[in-house]
């Protein structure tokens, strides 16, 4: 049985005069997915976004929500709602009239919208909030306003532009739980952009990573995390620390490399040899002591160049000859343990091969 | 025990004595003269220089006089139509100049401001001449006869409606009437929910601002009326030069009265859309 993707958009691109915003991308989004768009500030995932509304006019390429392609769709008509950045609650009709707005204006009989505005607000826990005016709101209320505003319409596909970062930290943990419930209880399509990965990790079952208008990967969280198909994508998602390398041989079915920093080890991948690569592993992967760890593990000595305490953790930044910063997240899991690390200390950093990433784009 | 008072800080002007003196010397030289004006109406004296003791016999007068009644309604009449019309035009210009991005456009932003800029006197001669040159007829009935002084207040007041506008929509979110759209609204039902209520009270400000430059224009008026037309500022001139009798005094509290009435009624109006 073949599902319909929710959205599918195929070789779209915009360009504003000179500058190309979005770059032929290509992706397809299921049903009841939560799919994040996720890059830096500038990189086209709001364009991107406003072209699925039909706020902005692609330059080239095709969207199709539901199978029907939206060319020359007035966002009017387009079967999607979006919760603007700004969340552009309109500051003079009171809460409930913000809600119903989107059925008021589509001709709903009057008797009908009272009950869905009730339930709307009973939605996002907003229940009595009906003669409130924006002003009186806070931000993470005015955000649920937005929300049931645009949940009312019962769209087939939600899109969200940065709906959490004018929220402060605990609001945002907050809602992001309370997004992703509210995905699952109404069963839509939800598409968000957002430069947070965090929020995109926690959130989304798959996340499409963008720079400078084209994808650069698309996959769920823990594939994204642990894989990453290039050194941006790499870099962008959590923290790494990354070592130049060359491909020595092949040998032992696997190869052979010279990484600048670590020296030469054997990793059971493939590739040419000659060939300028790079080496990856997160920090919460590198082990630190002060003896030489076992055989099989890679070990580079160093010394302690920066602590950095957390509480729950400790990030310790080691140097491992000239320019070479190893990060290494410590778990604080004993009392007092932290307090065995200082600044200027003879130390080994030591990982598993396998928790090796070879970039080679 | 007597408490001593504390210093004024360095920024408590309010508590400052030359300040206070300073600021009841200014509205008393705004103020006192209206205030006069108003009182010496109610003069029982002809010269209306002293005062001589309460009447209302110069109201009574000045109703009874049918060119001071012709003049007074000229003017609410050309006032009512000018505002209107340039609230009207000022609007749809503003929102041109906000919402588009067209060739041409600083050129017509600064050709917004010369009706401002330029001195009356010179607006008034270049009106005369335009409708003398179209030989504009003169001997119509009433209204129509206002149609050039109403044609001359529009050109100078819409400017300022446009700019009282342009300045509120500035602040206008555009992502609200995006908002609109995306949940179902036409460009039409966008404009009249959304757009409309956000600019109120620029339309309202601008509206009094029109108004008020309408009710009390005396040059542009003097150089486009006809002969027969009479309005209020030409009017009380004329009953000056024979000098200030109270019935002058009485036809003016009353023009007064008239505008502070449109100026409430127009401040409750904006009340309830107040919001940002």
């Amino acid at each position: 049985m073949s599902v319909l993707p929710s959205v599918q958009v195929e070789g779209l691109a915009k360009r504003f005069g000179q500058i190309v915003a979005v770059d032929r991308v290509s992706l397809a989004i299921d049903a009841n997915e939560f799919f994040a768009l996720l890059g830096p500030s500038g990189c086209g995932k709001t364009t991107l976004l406003r072209m699925l509304a039909g706020l902005e006019l692609p330059s080239a390429g095709r969207i199709l929500i539901d199978g029907e392609d939206m060319a020359g769709v007035v966002p009017n008509r387009r079967p999607v709602n979006m919760v603007f950045q700004s969340y552009a609650v309109f500051p003079h009709m009171t809460v409930a009239d913000n809600v119903a707005y989107g059925l008021r204006v589509s001709g709903v009989p009057r008797a009908e919208i009272a009950p869905k505005v009730e339930a709307a607000l009973a939605m996002v826990r907003l229940e009595g909030f009906d003669e409130r005016r924006p002003e009186q709101l806070s931000g993470g209320q005015r955000q649920r306003v937005a929300l049931a505003r645009a949940l009312i319409k019962r769209p087939k596909v939600l899109l969200l532009d940065e709906p959490l970062s004018a929220l402060d930290k605990k609001l945002r943990e907050e809602m992001q739980l309370e997004l992703v419930r509210l995905q699952q209880e109404v069963g839509i399509t939800f598409v968000i952009v957002t430069h947070d990965q965090d929020e995109a990790l926690s959130m989304a079952n798959r996340i499409a990573v963008m720079d400078h208008g084209r994808i650069l990967q698309i996959a769920p969280p823990d594939e994204l995390y642990e894989q990453p198909n290039c050194r941006m994508v790499a870099d962008f998602i959590g923290t790494t620390n990354l070592f130049p390398a060359r491909v020595l041989a092949r040998a032992d079915g696997g190869i052979r490399l010279e990484a600048r920093g670590i020296g030469e080890l054997h990793l059971p991948e493939d590739g040419q040899p000659g060939i300028e690569v790079g080496i990856a592993v997160r920090p919460e992967k590198v082990r630190i002591s002060c003896d030489r760890p076992a055989d099989g593990l890679i070990a580079v000595p160093g010394r302690i160049a920066q602590l950095a305490y957390f509480g729950d953790y400790s990030h310790v930044f080691v140097d491992a000859g000239a320019d070479v910063r190893i990060t290494c997240y410590r778990t604080n899991d004993r009392r007092r343990q932290a307090t065995a690390l200082a600044v200027g200390d003879a130390c080994w950093v030591s990982w598993d091969p396998a928790d090796c990433i070879l970039l080679t784009e | 025990m007597a408490k001593r008072r504390e210093r004024a800080g360095p920024l408590e002007y309010s508590r400052k004595l030359w300040l206070r003196l300073w600021l009841v010397a200014t509205l008393l030289f705004l103020y006192a003269p209206i205030a006069i004006l108003i009182l010496f109406s109610f003069n029982n004296s002809r010269r209306n220089i002293v005062w001589q003791g309460f009447t209302l016999d110069y109201y009574r007068k000045a109703a009874g006089d049918p060119s001071l009644l012709e003049a007074f309604t000229n003017t609410l009449t050309i006032g009512l139509i000018s505002t209107v019309i340039s609230t009207v035009i000022g609007a749809l210009l503003a929102l041109a100049l906000w919402r588009f991005r067209f060739p041409g456009k600083p050129a017509l932003e600064g050709a917004l401001a010369l009706p401002i800029v330029i001195p009356e006197i010179c607006m008034g001669v270049a009106l005369l001449a335009f409708f003398v040159r179209t030989g504009w007829p003169t001997q119509l009935p009433w209204p129509l006869n206002l149609g050039p002084i109403v044609i001359g207040h529009i050109a100078f007041s819409f400017p300022f409606v446009a700019i009282v506008v342009r300045a509120r929509m500035a602040g206008f979110d555009r992502a609200l009437e995006e908002a609109s759209k995306d949940l179902g609204a036409g460009e039409w039902q966008t404009f009249r929910n959304i757009t409309l209520p956000y600019m109120r009270p620029g339309l309202i400000a601008g509206g009094l601002l029109a108004m008020t430059l309408s009710l009390d224009d005396f040059v542009i008026t003097f150089f486009t009326s006809g002969p027969e037309t009479l309005t209020f500022p030409i009017k009380v001139y004329s009953m000056v030069r024979f000098g200030a009798t109270p019935e002058v005094n009485a036809a003016s509290t009353v023009l007064i009265a008239v505008t502070i009435l449109f100026t409430v009624i127009a401040m409750r109006l904006q009340r309830p859309a107040a919001g940002t």
